[in-house]
């Protein structure tokens, strides 16, 4: 058993899988060699066709066997319909003991995905993280291999290094021609923005374009190339559009989320950093969406114009840049239909590949430019350590996301959390999973207060910017000791020593592991 | 004026949700309501009482002053509210559509009867009056003055218009005057005078325009209906920059006449009388109330 | 005291908790417990359950919790009201009071 530099211990194998610990946020140097990939080199003659009738042919052309490698990615959400006919179709051709590598785990329903490991469809599991039915079944302990999750900006990077390597690749594209060129943009099921998509296409072995939406060769617009792709297939329906996110987002109305959200938005507005041409981030969570409201309420008082919105893109970040307020977004997914046909109406509106957001590993991405994001969490505890997998009584419920990412690159990164959640404290001694190392977070806002990190690199300037103004500031420590004096000391939840999930961080050390939950 | 006489926001919130009471204590309301009368149902009203004790036994807001609103004077419920209530031991009882002096007199002694049963310090929970009718209202003078635990007095406009067969507006004439017996009773009586609730929550303007009238009238606080109300609210009761900087000129022009024994201070040309003096003082001691910092504040 | 009747109080909201409380005669403290926070809080749940039965001297009792993560003080509230409507009687305020 090892520690790394953050106290956590690890094994130094766990199967097959050689553990580098974590040692820093900056520390893994560049990898100095070539990206690996799995993309040949093809031969397409004029007047060969891609497409094929149905999945089955595809994948039985895709050269598909046991132990290898699919991936997917989850710009559906929750209506994807691609990965349950996808898997259905592999279980029925008997393949087993794959490699589910989807860019995140969706929680799809009839079938669940955990079927599939059950029945040895699954054999091993990457993503950014799992929950519900699935998250249960590996919490018992019922993978034989440890799951490994990273953030998203550590899946490009990981496929270039060689650690994940993709046989094939099932691209759900609402909109495709038939020599593969494909968009996510336009059709009944658009989902917008294909950023997680990209790194497959580059690298699988054989990808595979599923569409429910054939237009007239060539597609246009186009988000990826039929360079990249080897088949086509159409089938009748790729998703459920009311369940990929009909209309925009909803917005929180809960006055306590509100209170968070606003003063998230004071602190933004305080810092410095908040002049023309800054750049943000809001995420998917309620609260971290009901801040941009407020932001753009402050930017029209002061006259300050955004230079770019990045990542996950929600209507009411299209609403800022319809009312002038942001010169270009860049989204890596879109999470409702109004930011998914605002890529196409809008023409600094882009879409952009996850690599090119979040990727540490690369010669540079969007997140290196960035100056405040705003994150959830779970738990966050004194030292800001952040934990979004796993909940209080230890299930899996939660994502890594692009979390540690951003904490890793913007400037001022910013957890905004209600500090209690029914009984459950959401501001604790020790975070149970550590997903994001607390020297990357500047403050954390609640409705109880703001508690600033002082081992953050910006701490001196965003203190003395806050100093300046009437916002409540108050240690960590007394927001931990306050929710704990409301909810009492909770029980420490035990757990065996069978590692059931690798946490990795952005560099592809392990930040942390979470072990089976004992039976009691 | 100590922080725990700022009373600018009150907010009501029902003794029934157990989230909602918790959450309330975060808002910036100067004071927390928890009711028992109106926002709880009948067959609720013990299942209330037992989570607003608790509630406030337990998980009391700090820096907030807090009241419990009980059931009407001649409801069943009163004498049961009274016992929990005060062993609750809140800042104030809040006492719901008061409308004759000797009411508030009864309740006054029952919680005398009450502290001393309960072995605590006879007098130190306090009564705010809730006038909602138009006999309330004119008997506003009275009710004030009913006793020395009477600390405030507020208007309850729904009510009110109910009982004058008048229509409620949002630019409120029909209870200009209720509005106005209210302040001038409580003046008269040196106590808190608050203002009606504006319930239409979506509508932030309304409420602004609302907050003009109440400031103008010179009330000391208003009740909330919903969180959303409660910093506009704050920030109409708390004196603006101009107008603390313009009450820390005049007190330094009266320091100055008083160091130089000229008898006459003048600011802008025009004489510092004492009711000026008195306005500096009150908007100096609100902004630091309101925890603003105000510099060098002259005795 | 008795349990005559069952009694429920609460709700399934979020930080509530629905108390369902019958009598036992003879057969002593039953208590079911469905909690959201159950892994971390449960033994304080019940401790908080049992407590509360202690102070009505309550000895025979089947309690079914249905908890959405309610603090102690709820617990506390939500399980006095029952047993007042189970045992059909008042709340003593009076008992907790420190006797000059």
């Amino acid at each position: 058993m090892i520690k790394n530099c953050l106290g956590r211990e690890l094994p130094e194998r766990i199967g097959d899988y050689v553990v580098r610990p974590y040692m820093g946020p900056y520390d893994t140097p560049a990898p100095g060699k070539t990206v690996v990939t799995r993309r040949m080199a093809g031969h397409w003659i004029p007047g060969e066709s891609k497409r094929k009738e149905t999945l089955r042919d595809a994948i039985l052309a895709s050269g598909l066997k046991d132990g290898m490698t699919i991936s997917f990615h989850h710009a559906f959400r929750e209506g994807d319909q691609v990965i349950a006919q996808v898997l259905t179709v592999i279980r029925e051709l008997g393949i087993k003991n794959l490699r589910f590598a989807p860019s995140a785990v969706v929680n799809i329903r009839n079938p669940s995905i955990v079927d599939f490991v059950r029945d040895g469809t699954i054999g091993r599991i990457e993503a950014s993280g799992i929950r519900g039915e699935l998250g249960d079944a590996v919490l018992a302990g019922e993978m034989e291999n440890p799951v490994i999750l990273r953030p998203h900006g550590a899946r490009p990077r990981a496929i270039e290094a060689g650690e994940l390597q993709i046989d094939v690749a099932f691209i759900g594209a609402s909109a495709a021609d038939d020599y593969g060129n494909c968009t996510g943009q336009i059709g009944p099921n658009a989902c917008g923005s294909l950023g997680y998509a990209f790194v497959d296409t580059y690298h699988a072995g054989c990808v595979i374009v599923v569409t429910d939406y054939l237009v007239e060769y060539p597609c246009v617009p186009r988000s990826i190339s039929q360079q990249y792709v080897d088949y086509v297939v159409e089938v009748d329906s790729i998703g459920d559009p009311s369940k990929i996110g009909a209309g925009a987002a909803r917005v929180t109305k809960n006055p306590r989320d509100l209170l968070i959200a606003e003063r998230t938005a004071n602190l933004i507005a305080a810092s410095r950093r908040f002049k023309n041409g800054f750049s943000f981030q809001t995420g998917a969570g309620a609260i971290s969406i009901a801040t941009t409201k407020y932001l753009a309420d402050c930017m029209k008082e002061r006259g300050i114009k955004a230079g770019f919105a990045l990542g996950g893109i929600p209507a009411a970040i299209i609403d800022m840049y319809d009312n002038g307020l942001i010169r270009v977004v860049e989204c890596s997914q879109s999470f409702d239909a109004i930011a998914a046909q605002a890529i196409v109406s809008r023409p600094n509106v882009v879409e952009i590949d996850n690599a090119d957001y979040a990727n540490a590993y690369n010669k540079g991405c969007f997140l290196n430019r960035e100056d405040f994001g705003v994150l959830g969490a779970l738990e966050v505890d004194t030292d800001f350590h952040v934990n979004i997998l796993t909940g209080s009584s230890g299930e899996m419920m939660g994502g890594l996301g692009g979390g540690p990412d951003v904490a890793g690159a913007a400037e001022i990164p910013i957890v905004a959390i209600p500090i209690i959640r029914g009984r459950t404290p959401s501001i604790v001694k020790r975070v149970r999973t550590l997903c994001t190392p607390g020297e990357t977070i500047a403050a954390v806002v609640t409705e109880a207060g703001i508690a600033l990190n002082p081992n953050h690199k910006n701490y001196a300037e965003l203190k003395e910017d806050l100093e300046k103004t009437n916002l409540k500031l108050v240690t960590i420590e007394e927001l931990q000791q306050l929710v704990e004096r409301m909810t009492g000391v909770p029980k420490p939840i035990q757990t065996t020593d069978k590692v059931i999930c690798i946490v990795e961080y952005r560099d592809g050390t392990v930040i942390d592991v979470i072990r089976e939950v004992s039976t009691r | 004026m100590s922080k725990t006489e700022l009373m600018r926001t009150s907010l009501y919130v029902g003794g029934t949700s157990p989230a909602r009471m918790i959450q309330s204590g975060f808002y910036h309301a100067d004071c927390l309501v928890y009711d028992l009368e109106d926002a709880v149902s009948t067959g609720e009203k013990d299942a209330a009482r037992f989570l607003v004790y608790n509630a406030i036994k337990y998980q009391r807001p700090k820096d907030k002053y807090i009241l419990i609103r009980i059931n009407g004077i001649y409801s069943s419920e009163l004498d049961e509210d009274l016992e929990a209530a005060v062993r609750a031991q809140p800042d104030a009882i809040r006492i719901p559509k008061v409308e004759y002096a000797e009411e508030v007199a009864r309740i006054d002694e029952k919680i005398t009867v009450i502290e001393k049963e309960a072995g605590l310090p006879v007098g130190g929970i306090q009564i705010w009056c809730n006038i909602e009718s138009y006999q309330g209202a004119l008997n506003a003078r009275d009710i004030a003055k009913a006793s020395p635990r009477v600390v405030a007095m507020a208007l309850g406009a729904e009510d009110f218009t109910a009982s004058m067969a008048a229509q409620r507006t949002k630019s409120g004439w029909e209870i200009f005057y209720a509005r106005n017996l209210v302040l001038m009773a409580c003046r008269e009586a040196g106590i808190s005078a608050q203002d009606a609730v504006f319930s239409d929550i979506k509508d932030m303007d309304g409420l602004q325009r609302d907050l003009e009238m109440t400031r103008a009238l010179g009330f000391d606080g208003k009740t909330c209906v919903h969180p959303s109300q409660i910093d506009a609210v704050n920030a109409c009761f708390t004196p603006t920059e101009k107008e603390i900087l313009n009450a820390q000129r005049v007190l330094d022009a009266l320091r100055q006449a008083g160091m130089n024994h000229t008898g006459v201070c003048t600011v802008d040309g025009g004489m510092v009388d004492k009711p000026m003096e008195i306005r500096a003082r009150t908007v100096l001691a609100k902004a630091k109330a309101a925890g603003i910092e105000v510099g060098g504040i002259v005795q | 005291m008795d349990l005559i009747k069952s009694a429920i109080a609460g709700t399934m909201e979020s930080s509530d908790v629905r108390i369902i409380l019958e009598p036992n005669h003879g057969g002593g403290i039953e208590i079911h417990l469905e909690s959201v926070a159950k892994a971390t809080f449960g033994d304080a749940i019940e401790a908080t359950v049992r407590q509360v039965l202690a102070e009505f001297d309550v000895k025979d009792a089947c309690i079914t919790l249905n908890d959405r993560g309610a603090l102690d003080c709820t617990i506390r509230a939500r399980m006095q009201c029952a047993v007042c409507r189970a045992a059909e009687t008042k709340y003593d305020w009076g008992k907790v009071d420190f006797h000059v």
